[in-house]
């Protein structure tokens, strides 16, 4: 049960909002020594997995990119376009990228689009500009919450869309995981079972978008209506 | 061949660059902050496999001290106005997204080309490999086309970067604890703990804590992939496969897509969550979840529902 104090600190840590690059080592110790490891075996285990790690984080490297075309006016470019767009929304707007997600992540092309690489320099500067003509004038609460809805829409397209996808590391790993058992199963055989969650995650986030559009066509009020 | 090493000396030699950059930046008051720590993951990056466990220890804990005593502060390079953007904007049109595509579609192609040229490219890495070839590319076009000066995408880039600040280490952090719980085996007692809270004899409520038990412990983990072996070994396989004759494909997709859900309403999940608020300078870290949970709640009952009446 002591392996189970590492637990206790990430969320306690967490939930007082200590920075949680510290709450990870912290967690990582309490963890190690309640497993009875020593210091010396904690951190050469810690080091080890963070070297095999590495790739997690090469996604940095799009950054000069996406800077440099920030800087010649891309987000610019992308409120334009969506400005001109008679009767964009950000509900309509987003429906859209959750569906080119899903459906471009059940054919394996996760990283096509991203956090990085499409949310911060087109997807979030479209729905803003959306819903400024949505608005009238975008306070930073709705800015903020439009912006977050941005990055959440990503993450669903992507979640309940990849597992489609025959070769992805999900269905790989239930494969293997089935192997041990005796139980033998095909990939497609796995990937066909995500279509049902994949058809109710679109249809529950879109009616939240759908439902953020009304929220948004309310706080234009009703004098503010050309 | 080009390797998952080179992608590492690239990733390095940008990183060194930050570090560098943010050294002269006197505008940061805590530039040797941001010095040190872009320079560690150069470090990392450069010279992580010669370093050894130990001292790749000890480079993640000074890592760490940086953050943690706030010594990471935010350069501010010197870039574009919002109305010089907006006259760029107008000159160039929109070509500006042809070259933001050039990464994802070198990535396309890459990953589908390189494959077939397995003396050329270690192929199990080619996705990663054809993304950085595509930031290459895309900076060789946009060198080309917009003529900057030599040190301005570094700059710009560095103005990102130091907008994510520590929360960029935060993933890898994450997985590599992970490892150290997969060490202490605290799957095997949460799984234990998951089996004992079952009501004896009822389907439902195996089936509720299957799916349950997954969106939970992949919110403490930070992942499903690390949840799913441990609950399918407590209560997938054992009780709701074996025991009630449940179809394994749909138990197990099904099951995975019930953690899934959890990633959605975790900050362990830095990469999906934190990370986005960060890069997007919400003023809220966990902006991001809030936004997400009255997706993932309804979509864990759909799920728990999907499972209980598709897999018998």
């Amino acid at each position: 049960m002591l392996a189970l104090l590492g637990i206790a600190v990430i969320v306690v840590g967490f939930v007082l909002r200590f920075n949680p690059l510290l709450v990870v080592v912290v967690s990582a110790l309490v963890t190690g020594l309640g497993a009875g490891l020593d210091l010396v075996a904690i951190i050469e285990a810690f080091g080890k997995a963070f070297n095999e790690s590495r790739y997690i984080s090469i996604v940095w490297l799009v950054l000069p990119v996406i800077g440099l075309l920030e800087r010649h006016g891309l987000q610019a470019r992308a409120r334009q376009v969506i400005a001109n767009l008679r009767g964009a929304t950000v509900g309509r707007l987003l429906i859209g990228y959750l569906l080119m997600r899903q459906i471009t992540s059940a054919l394996g092309l996760t990283s096509v689009a991203g956090h990085a690489q499409t949310v911060r320099p087109l997807v979030a500067p479209m729905a803003e500009a959306a819903a400024e003509q949505q608005t009238g004038t975008l306070d930073p609460d709705t800015r903020e919450t439009v912006k977050a809805y941005s990055a959440a829409t990503d993450n669903v397209g992507l979640f309940f869309g990849e597992d489609i996808f025959i070769a992805i590391g999900s269905i790989l790993l239930m494969k293997g995981v089935l192997e041990q058992y005796g139980i033998l199963l095909e990939p497609l055989q796995l990937s066909v079972w995500a279509i049902p969650t994949a058809i109710a995650a679109f249809i529950i986030h879109g009616a939240r978008l759908w439902w953020l559009d009304r929220k948004l066509a309310q706080l234009r009020g009703p004098s503010a209506a050309p | 061949m080009i390797t998952l090493q080179f992608v590492y000396v690239v990733t390095g030699i940008v990183f060194a660059a930050f570090a560098l950059l943010s050294a002269r930046d006197r505008s940061n008051a805590k530039r040797f902050g941001n010095a040190a720590f872009w320079g560690l993951l150069a470090v990392s990056f450069l010279a992580g496999n010669q370093l050894g466990d130990f001292w790749n220890g000890i480079l993640v804990l000074l890592l760490v001290a940086i953050a943690g005593l706030g010594a990471l502060g935010r350069g501010k390079p010197r870039t574009t106005t919002t109305d010089e953007r907006r006259a760029e904007a107008d000159r160039h049109g929109n070509r500006l997204f042809w070259l933001a595509l050039i990464i994802p579609a070198t990535a396309l192609i890459g990953t589908l080309l390189f494959k077939r040229l397995p003396a050329f490219f270690e192929s199990r890495q080619v996705t990663l490999i054809s993304l950085t070839m595509g930031v290459l590319l895309a900076l060789a076009v946009a060198a080309a086309w917009l003529r900057p000066r030599p040190l301005v995408p570094l700059e710009e880039g560095r103005r990102l970067m130091d907008a994510v600040g520590w929360a960029a280490v935060l993933p890898q952090m994450l997985a590599s604890l992970g490892a150290v719980f997969a060490l202490a085996g605290v799957g095997d007692v949460i799984g234990e703990f998951a089996r004992d809270v079952i009501p004896a004899g009822s389907l439902l409520g195996a089936v509720v804590a299957y799916g349950v038990g997954m969106a939970l412990f992949t919110m403490i983990m930070g992942n499903a992939f690390a949840a799913f072996p441990v609950m399918a070994a407590a209560i997938g396989v054992p009780l709701l496969i074996q025991g009630y004759g449940g179809n394994p494909a749909v138990v197990c997709a099904i099951g995975m897509l019930a953690g899934f859900c959890g990633t959605l309403m975790t900050p362990m999940a830095a990469n999906f969550n934190i990370v986005p608020a960060a890069l997007l300078e919400l003023r809220d870290r966990n902006g991001v979840i809030r936004a997400q949970i009255l997706t993932a709640l309804p979509l864990l009952a759909v799920n728990i529902a999907l499972i209980y009446f598709l897999a018998w």
